[in-house]
């Protein structure tokens, strides 16, 4: 009897499989046929790395800024030679007088000028920092600033990286030794001592490129089988919501997985970015994040009435899995509401999974709740999904 | 009728019963009250124009579609509760092309082997006794969507029948296919039912209608009557009358004002006009009218099927 009942248990694990199995060698026939999606497969990583990973840079370099000379010396001269110096800002223009300078900033010809005063060598000579301490001077002539920058605030990165020059050192103006102050704390950086934004930019990627292509091709996988009138014939089969959905994802797996190679492989040989965990733990992390990710799309799939539709939610979820992942900006910078907006995204927990493992090579495993989140996305989605489809056209 | 028609040993003779059998969609009812009992192995015919209910019928008869209300049992399946068992016992031929377009001949049928669970070995016999049966193994390594209507067709009916159904719904088959095709495509469906198959197809040409073993005639969701072609054209509520005339548009305006005829068609060189049965003589009704002269000549013919779809649809249907 027990035999009799798992022979039929077998038997249609058996047909069940043959079904899914028949769903993905559909997919993969078809997908092979339609080029211009097979090319992005590959295109998508290549393209986004290159751009990404040269273009972002929170390190500004070479401002274009204009300067007025009020007291046109060596002395001024040699003050924007040490500003330049710095590589922070390019003098690109200069200008008689600081209304035409800030007519300059206002046509964004310039994001700042350095406005230098008739005074400086005096207010130079007297400055703290410079040191001479001589010739005594009331408390309200030393505290003078040498000169003024006019910044363009609106862009706050730009203006720090401007307000930075705040206190640069300006003792080896006078060839004196700089008197160094020892700083109140001592800061050691790990993980990414030199500071590059590629090493953090790079793993974030992944979650960002695998949002894109792995949402976008579920999320039109059912509606398109609508669309093009093949569901009416479908579902008067004996396939299950479940057989389909699972056949559905499963082609992705691997075309997610040659995606994240691609962008981790010239992102660790191009850019030098380390790959210091596990390939085990980073095969695990990019397995679990593609799962939730398909099953996602396919939940969206199972909303949308067409692939237009299924296109503007997948942009829907992408726009926030760049802002809101930490991708860009620090998840502990966001207000709590956005931070809880970024804990529903899937990307929020790759992000977290991915930089651990890739730059400072943590198991999996120790990051439980982001590993058990996505696992948990996965299966709940699934159900979602499967129960969402109709097998009937009410 | 309700209970007797659900009782086992009913359902025994019949492939599909049905009893006030309705759908709505929000104010619309495509379906109405449809009372049907199709007997196994035969080919049963749905004749109805477009829009007359004919497809939301046959996706009630398939699961597809809750009804409303009213009771459906296909195949001893009671609907729509059952429709999960009786998905692997029907075939069902979409109106429109439901294969994969960018799928090979072989690959959709391949796929559609799988779906329905057939064995490796299985699926390599039964595929070339289908692509020889349907003309389509010179055309197997194709895709789907560069085929002719007609090999689509083929592959269409192909599909449907893989899993050898006992019971096949046909929406519209033949609508993009040329008489030459469509004549051997009904030789198909008649050696499938010879070979113990059910066929229910709808359809709204008259020649194809008049193939079918047992016909509804459908308009608006409301089945007009059902019977043989043959009983149906013998006992039709109207006599038809054929004249052969010059001025056939002037005279077809004018007999269509009496109260006693129901239409009239223009055949060419002829005119049939359907006058209700009631009246004993309708050529010497027909023969007094001023529009008619005396060397026109009038006969009563044998009716046509399209004759009696006009005299049972439209603003002329006389009520049964």
């Amino acid at each position: 009897m027990i035999d009799l009942i798992s022979e039929s248990i077998g038997k249609r694990m058996k047909t069940s499989l043959l079904r899914i199995q028949a769903i993905v060698t559909k997919e993969l026939l078809q997908l092979s046929r339609d080029k211009m999606t097979f090319g992005m497969v590959i295109m998508i990583p290549l393209v986004q790395l290159l751009l990404f990973a040269f273009a972002i840079n929170t390190n500004v370099r070479d401002i274009p800024v204009g300067v007025v000379d009020h007291s046109q010396t060596a002395l001024s001269r040699v003050l924007q030679q040490t500003v330049s110096a710095t590589g922070i800002v390019t003098f690109t223009h200069h200008y008689h007088s600081t209304k035409a300078a800030q007519a300059a900033i206002d046509r964004s010809e310039v994001r700042g000028v350095l406005i230098i005063p008739k005074d400086v060598s005096q207010r130079l000579v007297r400055h703290p920092s410079v040191g001479f301490g001589l010739p005594p001077s009331s408390k309200q002539e030393t505290s003078r600033p040498i000169a003024q920058w006019l910044v363009d605030g609106s862009d706050t990165v730009i203006a720090n990286s401007i307000k930075s020059l705040r206190n640069m050192p300006l003792a080896e103006l006078l060839d004196k030794p700089a008197n160094r102050s020892t700083p109140t704390f001592e800061v050691t950086l790990l993980y990414n001592p030199e500071q590059r934004s590629v090493v953090n930019i790079v793993p974030g990627l992944v979650a960002v490129i695998l949002t894109m292509t792995m949402i976008m091709f579920t999320s039109a996988a059912i509606v398109r089988e609508q669309e093009r009138g093949n569901m009416e014939m479908l579902i008067t089969t004996p396939l299950a919501p479940m057989e389909l959905m699972i056949g559905k994802i499963f082609p992705y797996i691997f075309i997610g997985a040659i995606q994240v190679s691609i962008i981790l492989g010239l992102g660790h040989f191009l850019f030098n970015v380390p790959i210091n965990g596990g390939l085990t733990q980073l095969a695990l992390a990019t397995f679990l994040f593609i799962c939730a990710s398909l099953v996602l799309g396919l939940m969206i799939s199972t909303i949308a009435k067409s692939q237009l539709q299924s296109m503007q939610m997948t942009v829907f979820i992408l726009l926030p899995s760049i802002l809101l992942s930490g991708f860009m900006f620090p998840y502990e910078g966001m207000p709590v509401p956005a931070q809880y907006i970024a804990e529903a995204l899937p990307a929020t927990h790759f992000i977290r999974l991915i930089r651990g493992v890739v730059l400072r090579d943590v198991a999996v495993i120790e990051m439980s709740f982001d590993m058990l989140w996505l696992i948990a996305f996965t299966f709940i989605g699934l159900v979602i999904a499967a129960f969402r489809f109709k097998r009937t056209l009410d | 009728m309700t209970t007797k028609a659900m009782s086992p040993d009913y359902n025994s003779e019949f492939a599909i019963s049905s009893a006030k059998l309705t759908r709505n969609f929000g104010d619309l009812t495509a379906v109405s009250a449809l009372d049907l009992t199709v007997e196994k192995q035969t080919i049963y015919g749905f004749l109805g124009p477009n829009g007359s209910g004919k497809t939301t019928a046959i996706r009630l008869l398939t699961g597809l579609l809750k009804p409303t209300s009213g009771q459906v049992n296909v195949l001893g399946c009671q609907l729509p509760n059952e429709a999960n068992k009786l998905r692997l016992q029907i075939g069902y031929m979409t109106q429109k092309f439901s294969l994969y377009d960018d799928l090979t001949v072989k690959e959709n049928l391949q796929f559609i082997a799988k779906i329905y669970g057939l064995t490796a070995n299985e699926q390599k016999a039964r595929l070339s006794e289908l692509l020889s049966i349907h003309q389509l193994t010179a055309q197997s390594k194709q895709l789907a969507g560069s085929m002719s209507g007609g090999q689509k067709q083929r592959l269409a009916l192909a599909a449907a029948v893989i899993h050898k159904p006992k019971l096949l719904f046909l929406d519209e088959p033949t609508s993009a296919v040329d008489p030459q095709n469509r004549r051997e495509f009904w030789e198909q469906l008649f050696d499938l039912c010879d070979q113990g198959t059910t066929i229910l197809v709808s359809t709204h040409y008259m020649d194809e209608a008049e193939r079918c073993h047992k016909l509804a005639i459908l308009e608006n969701g409301i089945k007009r009557a059902d019977d043989t072609p043959q009983n149906l054209m013998s006992t039709m509520a109207a006599q038809v009358v054929e004249i052969a005339a010059t001025d056939l548009r002037y005279i077809k305006e004018s007999l269509t004002k009496l109260p006693e005829v129901i239409s009239a068609a223009q055949l060419g060189t002829h005119l049939r006009v359907l006058v209700k049965k009631e009246v004993n003589q309708p050529i010497a009704l027909l023969q007094k009218q001023p529009c008619l002269q005396s060397k026109n000549k009038l006969a009563i013919v044998r009716p046509s099927l399209e004759d009696v779809f006009v005299s049972c649809t439209g603003n002329e249907a006389i009520p049964t």
